[in-house]
């Protein structure tokens, strides 16, 4: 086997190993309750209401008290289950939810009980990769249930949940990229270490963008919550479930909004690197300070989430995954184009920041005046089209054209079929109030 | 045993045991999940053998992608369609297992020479040349195999638009928008909009209690269409109603 340590990491004894394990296990429960309060709180409050505040100060221990409730629950299983598939299910769920927080560092090397130590599971050279291989397990916890209820509904959200996976997924890995190239690592605590003067957020803003976008899909949040979407689906992949295997899907989904929210700090927000007012304090990365900074970071993301739910209606399916497909993979690719021929540029051929800037406008300028040209050409393409279909839309309909027999064009009429022609009736089809799925089926 | 062992013999065992169950399953759903497991298992050998890069790209591209494409289209096929067990090929077994012979002695023939004669040396060493598992994969890949890296892409990407093309339809008509949608559901004069709930407004929460218009009287389309024709409809009682009527007004 080869030498485990990678930098500070792998050189925990053991007993330190059993208690970060334990310390993060106990964070994402503590921050999985306090989220599902702040977002009814924020939402209530969104909305003119008050929100739960009778049990515990402000309400706080609400969530508690509905997590020990929903596990006293009794259980329902529906009779036409794959029973084994059921019950494995949420547990896929929750697992990978926990075991993605592994590589995600907290703040820089502390004393604890004496021992220097990152505050940081471990960390590997590809652990932002492994965040996304756990988040590729994670789905199928979602996809099994919805097969394994054996119920139209939630078969339709895991279907859902498959397919904006694999499409989300692939935007979100291409937001990374650009992170990659500028860090010259794919280590999370490496990656942070490199935001030390600026963060990624700011020099690769479209990526920053791309992800957000990418994560709110990628944890099934509104307005992107088709595969529990509660409007189409009743509960969508969990409607069959309930009790504790509900109770599982429902941490495991807040605990992956705040891996992705951690994910988000990490890679652009400089994870726990204090921001600029508090950089000015001499003590702002000493001790234990840093960690403050990440929790702060992390609940600006998760605020996000719950002001999104608060504001957006949930998208319809057909433009959401066209959002995936033809805005963000494609924007994210030419971004990466950019961002890499601007590195070899400055790299290579060395060229200053000012040469870039002055090199990249000219590029836009000439690519500005190419489009418009091409633009004024196809338009005039398109209006001699327009007309030629208009002329030839004025032709009658020749029902054996070429010798076979062939359906209207559009703006053509169809003549009757034979026995309704004899019986002196001629059908005029009028076309423009028949939608294309009308006639395919 | 050292860890590296305890790995091999804990996930190996997994892998095989994915493998069988792959072959075994009777329905394809199951038999999908067993390859996902495998693929997991493998991905856990390639990290214990320093390769950390390949099992992550393993789990991402063969677990997340691949095999969620083959649950996906199964789910769309049927929940419960189990492959018959009639063979549709004829007389296909004796190649197939000659085949698979010849597979397996290709294997081990080429992978004990690479084992024997080429002077193996680890990963260890291997990923030391160039500062990394990713750097010595990138430099392989950009440099000593580009041209079989760039065929490959070029394949994929030629099996992608094959695709298509042959799931390519052609449209007579532009696609109709959600406004023209929705004019011509008003136009077809059928109800706009949900039909109003059964029992609301009544005294029985029940399908077969009619739901009150404003005025007092009853819907008929409250009511599921069934129950009409079987005329299961339960009479309002009008004296309830008024009940309510008074006490409402006070």
């Amino acid at each position: 086997m080869t030498d485990p340590t990678f930098g500070p990491f792998g050189l925990d004894p053991w007993w330190l190993v059993i208690v970060k394990v334990l310390g993060i296990f106990v964070m994402l429960v503590l921050l999985t309750l306090f989220t599902i309060w702040w977002e009814r709180r924020v939402v209530a409050r969104m909305q003119h209401r008050v929100g739960p505040n009778r049990v515990g100060p402000f309400g706080l221990l609400q969530s508690l008290m509905d997590g020990i409730k929903l596990a006293l629950k009794e259980e329902i299983i529906p009779k036409g289950a794959h029973l084994a598939v059921y019950w494995i299910a949420p547990v896929i769920s929750a697992t990978t939810a926990f075991i993605a927080f592994a590589v995600i560092p907290f703040g820089p090397t502390v004393s604890i009980f004496g021992v220097e130590t990152p505050l940081q599971l471990t960390d590997f050279p590809v652990s932002v990769l492994y965040v996304l291989a756990i988040a590729s397990i994670g789905i199928y916890g979602i996809v099994l249930a919805g097969w394994a209820s054996g119920s139209t509904y939630p078969l339709l959200g895991g279907l859902r949940s498959s397919a904006q996976m694999i499409s989300y997924e692939i935007a979100m890995g291409l937001s990374f990229v650009a992170v990659f190239l500028y860090a010259g690592s794919m280590s999370t605590s490496a990656i942070v270490i490199a935001q030390e003067p600026i963060w990624y957020a700011v020099i690769l803003l479209p990526s920053f963008l791309i992800y957000v976008t990418a994560m709110v899909g990628e944890t099934n949040r509104a307005p992107f919550d088709l595969p529990e979407a509660e409007g189409e689906l009743v509960g969508g992949f969990h409607t069959e479930y309930s009790s504790l295997k509900f109770a599982l899907f429902f941490l495991a989904e807040y605990i992956n909004m705040v891996t992705v929210s951690a994910l988000a700090t990490t890679l652009f927000l400089g994870g726990y690197i204090a921001p600029w007012p508090l950089s000015l304090w001499d003590g702002a990365m000493s001790g234990w300070w840093p960690m403050l900074w990440w929790l702060i970071k992390v609940q600006v993301f998760i605020f996000m989430f719950i002001w999104l739910r608060a504001t957006l209606p949930r998208m319809r399916y057909d433009q959401f995954m066209k959002f995936g497909w033809k805005v963000l993979i494609p924007v994210s690719i030419v971004w990466i184009l950019i961002v890499a021929t601007a590195r070899v540029l400055r790299d290579e051929v060395v060229l200053t920041n000012r040469e870039l800037l002055i090199g990249g406008a000219v590029t836009i300028a000439i690519l500005l005046i190419v489009s418009w040209v091409f633009q004024s050409r196809s338009d005039r393409r398109a209006a001699v089209r327009a007309e030629r279909q208009q002329a030839e839309a004025n032709l009658t309909f020749d029902p054996m054209a070429g010798g076979y027999p062939v359906p209207p064009m559009p703006g053509q009429q169809a003549v009757g079929t034979s026995r309704r022609a004899r019986a002196g009736v001629t059908i005029v089809q009028d076309r423009s109030d028949v939608t294309q799925e009308a006639i395919d089926g | 045993m050292s860890g590296e062992d305890w790995v091999f013999w804990v996930s190996g065992s997994f892998a095989v045991l994915g493998a069988l169950g792959l072959v075994f399953s009777r329905k394809a759903v199951h038999s999908a999940l067993w390859v996902a497991f495998t693929m997991i298992n493998l991905a856990v050998l390639y990290i214990a053998n320093a390769a950390p890069f390949l099992g992550m790209v393993q789990i991402i591209v063969y677990t997340g992608a691949v095999m969620m494409l083959f649950l996906f289209v199964l789910m769309v096929v049927g929940v419960d369609s189990s492959d018959s067990l009639i063979e549709t090929l004829r007389g296909q077994r004796i190649p197939a297992i000659g085949l698979g012979l010849g597979l397996a002695v290709l294997l081990v023939v080429g992978v004990g020479n690479g084992l024997v004669n080429s002077g193996t040396v680890g990963l260890v060493e291997a990923n030391s040349i160039d500062g990394g598992n990713v750097e010595g994969i990138a430099r392989l890949i950009f440099t000593d195999y580009l041209i079989a890296f760039e065929a490959t892409s070029a394949l994929l990407i030629t099996a992608a638009l094959g695709a298509m093309v042959l799931a390519h339809r052609e449209r007579w008509l532009p696609r109709a928008t959600q406004q023209e949608l929705s004019k011509a559901r008003f136009l077809s004069g059928s109800h706009p909009g949900n039909l109003p709930t059964p029992g609301v407004y009544a005294r029985h929460n029940a399908v077969d209690t009619p739901a009150l218009l404003p005025d007092g009287s009853t819907s008929e389309e409250s009511i599921p269409r069934p129950l009409q024709a079987r005329g299961d409809i339960r009479a309002v009682d009008h004296h309830e109603v008024n009940e309510i009527k008074e006490v409402d007004s006070q």
